[in-house]
């Protein structure tokens, strides 16, 4: 089982949306979050183009920040996917460090916090929180080994990109372009 | 500065002790309020459900919802309701953050009365009984010394059900919703007196099936009308070709295969150009044209020297992109749809525009069509038995004689001149009840707005959150929000009738009371008993549900029904007869309505004014996070969006100097300043003349503790209001701003000034 998310930049409008549900799903306090939108504009006046992506944590199959974890609370589970142990986490901070995404944040309760892929819902078989809310459906999520999949179709179906491969974390969200 | 006789009172610590009566035997008793009297609480509170029903009061479209509740009971999180077609099970950014509302720790929270004390003008805490003695007083003066027409409501939301059955039992028909006026009346009227239907609320627009959806100045995606976003990226999915037109690069744009960056200002220009096109060039639906439509010898000769090459001088689109995006709606024509916008009341000539629209719309058969616009159903859902309102001696059509005549509902600014006292006037309104609208937001032209105010006899404000309006206000009732409590059956037209209800999913805040229970015991002030025959709400919505073969308990364990659609009519069949609801039967492309009021019968290019040196046009929009006053203060929209940001182009960035991020103030062509600055946002989406924020910025109320102060607020600079004599919208693109970099030490002064008195 590998999970991974798929997300269709031609579709996301960048509401802001899967930001909130998962502030409120994931009990983030306000002033902090697990998923943002990256809003860029290329061209000049009038030839332009507009990109907005709603991005997480990656779930690197190869995650530095869990290499780097020195109490383990950083860890991948099943499906690939990463998780901190809030209580043997002791907030030193060493896997935002490492993050090349910027995808960990300080819990103002002293541990370090990040998007979970929603895997409490997902065990119930629902989606993640972000996924389930989006207007424009444009986020796709489930398991890269099931070719049946939304996300094994789209990304089977469409050209996409990830973000900075060079860092070797071979991240596993597909921007969908 | 001159001491008025109604002073903006800041609700702030100096409200001397209350005899709080009804806080007082009011706590910890449950819904107590449902028992329907103040000081009965013997019934026993309701045991809460897992989760709960409700629609969403975020924003008009009112998707249907559930609450949950936490392990604490404390409610957690709102999710969209599978089988509602307003949202498909998912709600916008803002309904999901829609329990910031609820937990905002800067609501009203008790009844305020304004009273004189010292010589100076406080809000008094207050018990209910002692806020609705002082209202029905004022109330039955005015009804004795004026006639009860002079009591005026203005509502936005879905407390203005109950208070405006009140205010018709009492004897007043003005009841009124600046959605008309200020945004989408002109479209309503024009689809009208073309078609004899509206767009109706929410849109009949079929983006789901469309091929072509054509979107001018209307931003979906940031304005997050839920299924209208939800089914433009389906469309997009389905290969649909959008055409977005907007001197912005919006979101929309950026989704489109045509953007057309035209001058702001001339769309009517281009809407001709392409009626000339589609004409011309015979790419109209033929038999569509012929057996529905009247007036098209006319309307091709009227157009005849609307040329692409001529619109291109004024718009700046060249004619091949002209010719070539009218040939794409007429290839996908009927599946094609011109959008008619929402908020649409730009430059005064906003009914002809939205006239162009719909003729646009006709000629090439959308209307009615698959892909087009359907025919919306509802269930007629019967109202609670109560005896017949008294006759009111006069209307607002009888207070603006020959003014708006073809305005279909009650004109907001019309009201609110119609208060400002003039020798003419054979009578003026005394007394307002202003339930969930913030007026100084909301209404451009604030030196009237407060003009009227300051002419008032009595102000009643209701909302959930101190705006601005409650600070003008003799008496404030704290509402409280969608989630605590029951409202109507919401009953909206769609694709098959559907209906949604709302319940409490906790009891209500603070000592905030339900706008049905406000409507009652006031209406029981008033000695209108008679009109509020029953209980609770519980009582009325078993009724009217009964009545539809439904019922409450059934409502609050599955939130929507659906109901099948009387006949199959969601669409015209080919060739079918049809007779539509206008004066020749007919779609009227030559409108027989306008030609018999005076005004042209086929919409005609006017020029609009332009900005003058060094000044850019003002334009306003929404942004996806916030619905204006009502979400501004929102502690989790705010966490998204805490400001608005005013787009620069960057060649304008050049020659001011200024740099990204950077603070402004900004003065329009009438001299005002913005109150506050707004950080500038350079970026290559807006054009060279013109600038661009979102509405609903710039709070100058300090108990707004997290809005107040942020961003600047678009309204205090619209005062150069253009009025469609058609029916009376007002017009707000005729604004120009230029920029300050230090705020001139008088304005500074002066600004103070009103932020503090
Ligand atoms: S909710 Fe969907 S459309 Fe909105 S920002 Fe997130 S991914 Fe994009
Ligand atoms: S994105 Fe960052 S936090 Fe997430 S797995 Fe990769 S390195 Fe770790
Ligand atoms: S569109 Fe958003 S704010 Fe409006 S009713 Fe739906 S969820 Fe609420």
């Amino acid at each position: 089982m590998r999970y991974a998310m798929a997300i269709d930049t031609k579709k996301c409008v960048g509401c802001s949306d899967c930001v909130v549900a998962c502030q409120l799903e994931n009990k983030v306090p306000i002033g902090y979050c697990r998923d943002w939108i990256v809003e860029t504009t290329s061209g000049t006046y009038p030839d332009l183009t507009l990109e907005f992506r709603s991005e997480r944590c990656h779930h690197c199959a190869n995650a530095p920040c869990v290499r780097c974890c020195p109490t383990g609370a950083s860890h991948i589970e099943e499906g690939g996917v990463v998780l901190v142990t809030a209580e043997k986490c002791i907030g030193c901070g060493a896997c935002i460090a490492s993050c090349p995404y910027d995808a960990r944040y300080p819990h103002p309760d002293g541990y370090v916090d990040k998007c979970t892929f929603c895997i409490h819902k997902v065990r119930k078989g629902e989606q993640p929180a972000c996924v389930e809310v989006c207007p424009t459906h444009c986020l796709y999520f489930g398991d890269l080994d099931d070719p049946n999949s939304d996300v094994s179709r789209k990304i089977k179906e469409r050209k996409y990109k990830r973000l900075k491969t060079e860092a070797g974390t071979d991240p596993q969200l597909y921007f969908l372009i | 500065m001159k001491t008025n006789r109604r002073e903006f009172i800041k609700i702030s610590g100096t409200a001397v002790g209350a005899a709080a009566i009804g806080a007082s035997t009011l706590t910890g008793s449950l819904f107590n309020w449902a028992s329907g009297s103040i000081l009965n609480q013997s019934v026993p509170a309701p045991t809460f459900l897992e989760r709960t029903p409700t629609y969403c009061e975020i924003c008009f479209w009112k998707c249907a919802g559930w609450v949950t509740k936490n392990e604490d009971g404390e409610i957690w999180k709102i999710e969209g309701h599978k089988d509602d077609p307003h949202c498909n099970g998912r709600l916008c950014p803002r309904g999901t953050g829609g329990v910031g509302m609820y937990y905002d720790e800067d609501r009203l929270k008790q009844p305020l009365i304004r009273v004189e004390e010292n010589g100076k003008q406080v809000f008094k805490e207050a018990s209910w009984e002692e806020a609705f003695k002082v209202i029905g007083n004022k109330m039955k003066a005015i009804k004795e010394k004026y006639g009860p027409e002079c009591m005026a409501l203005f509502t936005h939301g879905s407390g203005g059900k109950f208070l405006g059955h009140m205010l018709k039992a009492y004897g007043s028909p003005h009841i009124t919703a600046p959605s008309f006026a200020q945004c989408r009346g002109p479209r309503e009227v024009a689809f009208y007196s073309t078609f004899g239907e509206g767009v109706l609320s929410p849109e009949r627009t079929d983006i789901r099936d469309t091929r072509c959806l054509v979107l001018i100045g209307s931003h979906i995606g940031e304005n997050m009308h839920n299924g209208q976003v939800q089914e433009m990226s389906e469309a997009i999915d389905k290969g649909a070709t959008i055409i977005t037109v907007d001197p912005r690069f919006s979101t929309a744009a950026s989704k489109s295969k045509f953007w057309l960056p035209i001058k702001p200002s001339t769309d009517m220009a281009l809407l001709l150009a392409w009626i000339n096109v589609i004409i011309t060039e015979e790419w109209y639906d033929k038999p569509y044209v012929e057996k529905y439509t009247f007036g098209f010898d006319q309307l091709t000769t009227h157009i005849q020297t609307y040329t692409p090459e001529w619109a291109y001088g004024i718009t700046s689109i060249e004619p091949k992109t002209i010719r070539e995006t009218a040939r794409e709606m007429a290839n996908a024509a009927p599946a094609v749809i011109i959008h008619p916008g929402r908020h649409v009341t730009w430059y005064g000539d906003d009914t002809q525009r939205l006239r162009a629209v719909a003729i646009l719309n006709a000629l090439l058969g959308s209307w009615g069509r698959r892909g087009g616009f359907y025919f919306p159903d509802k269930v007629s859902v019967p109202d609670f038995p109560h005896p017949p309102y008294p006759e009111p001696k006069k209307t607002w059509r009888d207070l603006m004689p020959g003014k708006y005549n073809l305005a279909t509902e009650i004109v907001s600014n019309g009201i609110c001149d119609a208060t400002i006292p003039s020798p003419e006037a054979a009578c003026n309104f005394k007394g307002w009840i202003v339930n969930g609208t913030n007026l100084i937001h909301t209404l451009p032209d604030q030196k009237k707005t407060l003009a009227a105010i300051e002419a008032l006899e009595l102000l009643v404000v209701i909302d959930t959150m101190p705006m601005e309006i409650t600070g003008y206000a003799d008496v404030i009732l704290p509402e409280c929000t969608y989630l605590e409590r029951y409202d109507a059956i919401r009953n909206s037209p769609h694709r098959e009738p559907v209906i949604s209800l709302r319940m409490p999913a906790t009891e209500p805040k603070y000592n905030s009371k339900p706008d049905w229970w406000i409507a009652k015991e006031l209406g029981k002030e008033l000695g209108l008993d008679a009109y509020f025959q029953y209980k609770d709400i519980e009582e009325v919505l078993d009724w009217e549900l009964k009545q539809i073969g439904s019922s409450l308990a059934e409502m609050q364990k599955i939130g929507v029904k659906k109901f099948n659609r009387e006949y199959d009519d969601l669409y015209l069949i080919d060739g079918q007869d049809f007779e539509f609801n206008t004066n020749t039967g007919k779609i009227e492309l030559y409108s027989t309505e306008m030609a018999n009021n005076g005004f042209d019968p086929m919409p005609v290019y006017t020029p609009h004014e332009q900005p003058p040196a060094g000044f850019y046009r003002l334009n306003y929009g929404r942004a996806p996070a916030h619905t204006f006053s009502r979400t501004s203060n929102n502690p989790n929209l705010v966490d998204i969006m805490p400001e608005n940001e005013l787009w620069v182009n960057p060649k304008v960035a050049k020659q001011w100097g200024i740099k990204n991020g950077q603070y402004v103030w900004l003065k329009n062509q009438d001299e005002i300043i913005s109150s506050f600055s707004i950080k500038v946002r350079i970026t290559e989406r807006i054009r060279w003349d013109s600038v661009y924020m979102a509405h609903g910025f710039g709070h100058s109320n300090k108990k707004l503790t997290r809005a107040f102060g942020k961003g600047a607020s678009d309204t205090e600079l619209i005062s150069n209001v253009k009025i469609d004599p058609i029916m009376g919208g007002t017009g707000m693109r005729s604004n120009f701003v230029t920029l300050l970099t230090k705020l001139p030490e008088k304005a500074a002064s002066e600004t103070e000034k009103t932020v503090e008195s």
